[in-house]
């Protein structure tokens, strides 16, 4: 058997507004991964990350990180130990990048004075310039806010990453970019990370690892490779064949007469 | 300058003292107990549902309504707990505004923190900020700027409103505006609204700069703000403390809202003064609050009329003699209420109806017993309370009066009504120096269906052992007679050359002191 994972969701049940959202729900994460959970609205994937930081309270199920329960910890020290970035990104607008990015280890007792450095270094590893410290975040683009985003989840090291349909509001061109950025930073630091996306071809392209959810199941777990090759589900198949039928029309398109 | 604005405007400062005082605490009540009540109504619908139920109700009861309210219902407080609450002046009208000041603070401060945009809040719980961090460091700030909206509109709405606490005892810019319009002297009106207007203009300019301070992040804008309000607070204080030295043996002197009262106030302030007490007056107070904060020792002295004191404080029916009533009062009232009734000033103030000469000729109307004949096709000016006294219930039995229509007013207007025609008989006052003036006739009552209406003096039953303050006004008994009064009055209620109740208490006593 192979090293016990991570971080272990074990049998999680919820029930919001008379709708099963998990259905039982079981997934062990090895260390160092980049899941990417995949569905369409409403089969629960959003739920299922919230769950992992206690957004969201399962009636039934339990989360282990290091095989210690989530539920036993205190919450905000929880969520502090885990990075969350959101499609919506969230950066408060009254704090200059270098406060927003800061806020963690600052709501950890970290002083102002301590974070300067800490602050430059994460804007070169998200590639900002030094500069956008003392900017608001309304001076930036969505991109830029998103790196700051990204900063902001990182300042506290923490060893888990739950992102939210992170790039879902940025154009194609930044957002594959960020995408394929993320994957890098992800191995540098030696990351999990469990991100949510309704884009088959953003989670083939970044993840390691698949999990197709459908009205709270888990319909497929799968490496990309081996979800191309084909599966047995219709649904799964279809959401692969999409992306790929988009690539052999563009690899027509693009071979030589 | 008129003497008129020259004494409104030295009436002023003390006047815009108390006014700031009462609204500032009213504001600052509001905002302590609001946006706690805001942020806790957020997330809580058993506190969200009651709360903005109970402030949106607060806000339908009329100003002048709300304030009356808190006398009863202070006095009741009192008297349940034994403790010695002041009914009259600015307690009740601190509560009062302090709830009205409520719901804006309310509402915005729960629109303030609900409208803020989602990811910054979901981003806020998601980095671990524990709830109390998530108020300080996110939604207040960010808030801040709808919040303070709310205050600004609390605090205009408080300024102004807060010119209707004249009307329970407290001071206020309104004595200004309210003694005007009894008076008909518009200059004190304007001076009141002018100057209730310019500190609404100046609170919400310095609370405005707040506001831009905050959304901007300029420093010097926010303190300077704050400066002017603390230091707008800090006069309103200043005043105060000098005067609670003279506190505890300054006398409070009651007055109604007519001119006849004003004047008789004048009267006892300058009898007081010259026997060494430290007065203050309560003017503009409704007739049934008048006798209660007498009781309650609230004021010290006023005038009211006996017929009056028979029907709504001892509830009588019954029509004595004068000199009957005025003996049966005078035990009573020290009986149930430890009231001294000094004596009679010396002439009354009947309720009378009263018709222009002309028209009451041309009808063949004399008495009320001609009048209830007419009484259909006639048209009634009363003051605000005429209708709901048993002096009308009784003259409408007695006679079989019914009137084709009634109208209320206040007493300036109701003479208004019946000169410019829009009325035919009007519930009158048989010391109102307008009587004359205008050649109104007043009807006669052979069936005696209205009480007498001396103007008696009574004491609070503090005052009625002080030997001293007895002595200072005891020479006023029987010493003013009916025509003198209705002259005075006519020199305050006339359209030409109007006086102010001040001088024509002056002119009161020229003529006693003559005779």
């Amino acid at each position: 058997m192979a090293s016990s994972p991570l971080l272990d969701l074990i049998g999680l049940r919820k029930t919001l507004g008379g709708k099963v959202v998990l259905d039982g729900i079981s997934l062990p994460i090895t260390e160092g991964s980049l899941v990417a959970l995949v569905g369409a609205s409403g089969s629960g994937k959003t739920t299922l990350l919230k769950a992992i930081n206690r957004l969201v309270v399962p009636d039934a199920g339990h989360i282990l990180i290091a095989g210690a329960d989530t539920a036993d910890m205190p919450v905000a020290a929880l969520r502090r130990r885990i990075g969350y970035v959101i499609q919506g990104i969230g950066l408060f607008p009254h704090m200059t990048v270098a406060q927003n990015i800061a806020i963690v280890p600052r709501l950890n007792g970290a002083s102002a004075a301590d974070m300067d450095d800490r602050v430059a270094e994460l804007l070169a590893l998200v590639a900002l310039p030094v500069e956008m410290a003392s900017r608001y975040p309304r001076a930036l683009s969505g991109g830029q806010a998103q790196r700051v985003g990204v900063a902001r989840a990182l300042a506290a090291r923490p060893a888990i990453m739950l992102m939210d349909e992170p790039f879902g509001a940025l154009d194609p061109v930044t957002r594959a970019d960020l995408g394929a950025a993320y994957r890098s930073l992800h191995d540098d630091l030696g990351l999990t990370t469990i991100m949510v996306t309704h884009d088959m071809a953003e989670a083939l392209l970044i993840a390691d690892r698949i999990v197709v959810l459908h009205e709270g199941r888990i319909l497929a777990d799968a490496a990309p490779a081996d979800l191309i090759a084909g599966h047995e589900d219709a649904r799964v198949a279809e959401l692969i064949d999409v992306p790929r039928r988009q690539a052999e029309a563009l690899a027509r398109l693009a071979a030589p007469r | 300058m008129s003497p008129s604005l020259q004494e409104a405007i030295a009436e002023l400062p003390p006047l815009i003292a108390a006014h700031l005082l009462l609204s500032g605490s009213a504001v600052a009540i509001g905002v302590l107990a609001g946006l706690p009540l805001a942020i806790l109504a957020v997330h809580d619908r058993r506190v969200r549902v009651p709360l903005l139920a109970v402030a949106g109700l607060v806000q339908t009861i009329p100003a002048l309504a709300l304030l009356a309210l808190f006398y009863p219902l202070l006095l009741a407080t009192g008297r349940l707990t034994g403790l010695a609450i002041p009914a009259l002046g600015f307690l009740p009208a601190l509560i009062a505004l302090s709830l009205y000041a409520l719901l804006p603070v309310v509402r915005n401060g729960l629109a303030a923190i609900e409208g803020l945009d989602p990811a910054v809040t979901e981003a806020a719980d998601g980095i671990g900020m524990t709830r109390r961090q998530r108020l300080l460091l996110v939604e207040l700030p960010l808030g801040a700027p709808v919040i303070l909206a709310g205050i600004r509109t609390a605090t205009v709405w408080t300024i102004g409103a807060a010119t209707l606490a004249t009307t329970v005892g407290q001071s206020s810019l309104g004595n200004l505006i309210f003694s005007g319009l009894q008076t008909e002297d518009w200059v004190r009106v304007l001076v009141g609204c002018a100057a209730s207007a310019v500190l609404a203009l100046a609170a919400d300019g310095l609370l405005a700069l707040i506001e831009t301070g905050v959304a901007r992040r300029s420093r010097w804008r926010m303190w300077l703000g704050l400066g002017g309000l603390a230091a707008a607070m800090a006069l309103t204080v200043l005043p105060l403390a000098t005067a609670g030295e003279a506190g505890k043996g300054t006398v409070v002197i009651g007055a109604k809202n007519f001119s006849e009262q004003y004047i008789l106030a004048s009267v006892l302030e300058t009898r007081l003064r010259a026997a060494g007490f430290h007065t203050q007056r309560r003017d503009d107070l409704g007739s049934a609050v008048a006798y209660r904060a007498l009781a309650a020792g609230d004021i010290d002295v006023y005038v009211d009329y006996s017929g009056t004191l028979w029907a709504n404080v001892l509830a009588r029916r019954d029509i004595p003699p004068a000199a009957m009533m005025r003996r049966a009062l005078t035990e009573q009232l020290h009986r149930r209420d430890g009231v001294l009734l000094l004596g009679s000033l010396g002439f009354e103030n009947a309720y009378a109806l009263a018709m222009r000469r002309t028209e009451a000729a041309r009808l063949g109307i004399r008495s009320l017993d001609d009048l209830a004949a007419s009484a259909p096709h006639l048209r009634l000016a009363s003051d605000i309370e005429f209708l709901t006294r048993p002096e009308w219930r009784s003259v409408a039995d007695a006679y079989h009066i019914r009137f084709g229509a009634t109208r209320s007013y206040n007493p300036t207007f109701m003479y208004r009504a019946i000169v410019d025609g829009s009325a035919d008989v009007l519930s009158a006052f048989s010391s109102d120096g307008r009587i004359a003036a205008l050649d109104l006739v007043t009807l006669a009552d052979p069936r005696g269906a209205l009480p007498s209406y001396e103007a008696v003096l009574l004491l609070s039953p503090r005052r009625a052992h002080d030997r001293a303050f007895i002595a200072a006004l005891q020479p006023l008994i029987g010493a003013i007679p009916i025509d003198r009064m209705r002259q005075a009055n006519l020199l305050v209620d006339r359209d030409k050359d109007k006086r102010t109740p001040a001088e024509a208490a002056r002119w009161l006593f020229q003529k006693e002191r003559g005779s």
